[in-house]
């Protein structure tokens, strides 16, 4: 059972939680980069939790499934069709055997995830089916995903929701995107780094007040954000140390570069900031373009907010759980 | 963010990760000290990567491990299990593996020995008799997935990085860039001088482990001649 890819889209390519264990070699986690989006989707099609889905970057690909599928799609909004019918986002959906699912482009955020009832079943590299894009190290020979790829699907039990037509259709409920998506703009919190002292007075002002612009140059090592460049007092002779995801580091540009999924594990520029973990889906939601600002945060208030997130978003998945049970 | 420990500068670098801060310098003393308290943080911390660098360490952790009946966290008792590995360890402990790693110098497999000869003003012979006769520990790993950034170059060898960087330089290809030697575990862009390159295969997916070399190893290079290294070469391809 599987689904070939007649048309890749953007980027698209193979996610997971990450990869977990091998940074003190080289090798950072990837990963989807709005790990809520991925986790949801793949609840609203009954997977354990860990499966492989695709997430799609600003534009879709046009996919065949070979037989009948069981998906469902999270994150920005994206234009979803099969056969000239639209697929409803956030929503548990059935594609019989055949369909074409042509997926568009999003008019806000920056990307989607596709889960598919079994999962994704590319091939496991060290413990994870996501791709790291950058260091080449994943499945589909670490690559994303091309036009005649053909991925299977996972085995999985066969599902009762959908037991009369054999039609496209979807359930009558759905998950609300709203808690999940910040087209508000809102200021993201971020923590400062620990060299965000070195920087010059109106430098550690422009941090906090400025909006910066997620440049064209972004990708899913991290976004680069456009503005007033920020100016050291003095240059810093640094040695690498290591470096995540959230932080936000300052080339001798002055353009800071926020790090997402594929963080380099070390590097040798300044550490300004690091956004509180809560906001990295937001700001992996904002496309080239999009502003971004930032409000200062402590690391309690970061770990305050983390917990209650994980805490609605664990009861969010227990209730579609119930749900699907039910249905 | 910070919380004094002794010699150690304790940066809670963001919910799930602390840097542990020993110094400010690339110093081979230093970074000794750091992977013997690497490989004793290892040992007494379950679910809790180890992330060395030259003169730190990353400690990432999963939040839910490490909270108290009443959800807080519990960082007195990780800032105590710290304390011990860090007090424990000094820098003269010695690695507990050395990987020796075959090379073929000059030639080209080695285009900028040369440069390096006519800037360390010995001859390439010179050049790798040094290279060769040194013990190097492996400060760390990153850049790529295996990349090793090796301490001990032979000070007289030292020697800056290309002005003009190439886009690709070949897998294999042993280098120095400032006061290190690294080897470059598969293509990439980069600006170190290249003096030789392995036939071995630093990071293979395919093996148990996939790097070949791990932080805080000892690394000896061992100089072969290109008929050697197209052989190893040619058993390297057949086994993978």
């Amino acid at each position: 059972m599987s689904v070939e890819v007649i048309k890749p889209g953007l980027l698209t390519s193979l996610q997971d939680a990450g990869r977990r264990g091998y940074a003190h070699l080289g090798l950072g986690r990837a990963g989807a980069v709005d790990e809520p989006s991925w986790r949801l989707a793949n609840a609203l099609v009954g997977n354990r939790g860990d499966e492989a889905a695709l997430e799609i970057t600003l534009a879709g690909p046009t996919l065949r499934f070979q037989q009948d599928a069981i998906v469902a799609l999270t994150g920005a909004l994206i234009e979803a069709r099969v056969e000239g019918q639209p697929l409803p986002a956030w929503s548990t959906c059935f594609l019989p055997a055949g369909s074409v699912l042509r997926l568009g482009g999003m008019r806000h955020g920056c990307r989607s995830y596709l889960a598919v009832r079994g999962g994704f079943d590319g091939a496991q590299v060290l413990g994870s089916r996501s791709t790291d894009l950058h260091a080449g190290v994943g499945p589909l020979h670490g690559k994303s995903v091309q036009s005649g790829d053909v991925i299977a699907i996972g085995e999985h039990a066969p599902a009762p929701w959908f037991p009369h037509d054999r039609g496209v259709q979807a359930l009558r409920w759905g998950l609300d995107p709203q808690p999940w998506l910040d087209y508000a703009r809102e200021p993201l919190a971020l923590m400062r780094g620990h060299h965000a002292d070195a920087l010059d007075d109106a430098s550690q002002r422009a941090l906090f007040t400025q909006r910066f612009m997620v440049s064209k140059d972004s990708n899913r090592t991290g976004n680069r954000l456009d503005g007033a460049p920020l100016r050291l007092r003095q240059p810093l002779e640094l040695i690498s140390e290591a470096t995540l995801p959230g932080t936000l580091q300052l080339p001798p540009s002055g353009q800071p570069i926020l790090l997402l999924a594929e963080a380099p594990v070390t590097g040798g520029y300044p550490r300004i900031g690091q956004l509180a973990a809560v906001d990295l889906p937001r700001l992996a939601q904002r496309r080239p373009g999009d502003t971004v600002s930032f409000r200062e945060t402590t690391l309690d208030e970061a770990l305050q907010r983390l917990g209650e997130r994980d805490t609605s978003l664990r009861r969010l998945l227990q209730r579609i759980e119930q749900r699907l049970e039910s249905a | 963010m910070t919380f004094p420990l002794a010699d150690v500068q304790i940066e809670a670098l963001a919910e799930d990760a602390w840097l542990l801060r020993f110094g400010d310098t690339i110093d081979a003393d230093v970074n000794n000290r750091v992977h013997a308290a690497a490989a004793r943080l290892r040992a007494n911390l379950v679910n809790v990567e180890c992330i060395p660098a030259y003169a730190s360490l990353l400690l990432r952790f999963d939040v839910t491990h490490w909270l108290d009946d009443d959800g807080r966290f519990c960082a007195e008792r990780l800032q105590h299990v710290i304390a011990a590995a860090w007090n424990a360890s000094s820098s003269t402990e010695t690695a507990a593996r050395e990987v020796i790693i075959p090379v073929w110098y000059g030639g080209d497999a080695g285009a900028d020995l040369p440069e390096v000869a006519a800037h360390a003003r010995m001859s390439a012979d010179e050049v790798v008799a040094r290279h060769v006769a040194a013990i190097y520990r492996v400060a760390m790993l990153g850049f790529a997935p295996g990349f090793p950034y090796l301490l001990g170059l032979d000070p007289a060898l030292a020697m800056p990085r290309r002005s003009n960087p190439r886009t690709s330089v070949p897998a294999g290809s042993v280098a120095i860039g400032g006061q290190q030697t690294g080897i470059y575990p598969q293509a990439l862009p980069g600006g170190w001088q290249l003096i030789g390159r392995t036939p071995v295969r630093l990071f293979d997916l395919a093996a148990a482990s996939p790097s070949l070399l791990q932080p805080g190893d000892h690394v000896r290079f061992r100089a072969i001649d290109q008929r050697e290294y197209e052989r190893l070469a040619a058993l390297a391809s057949a086994s993978a």
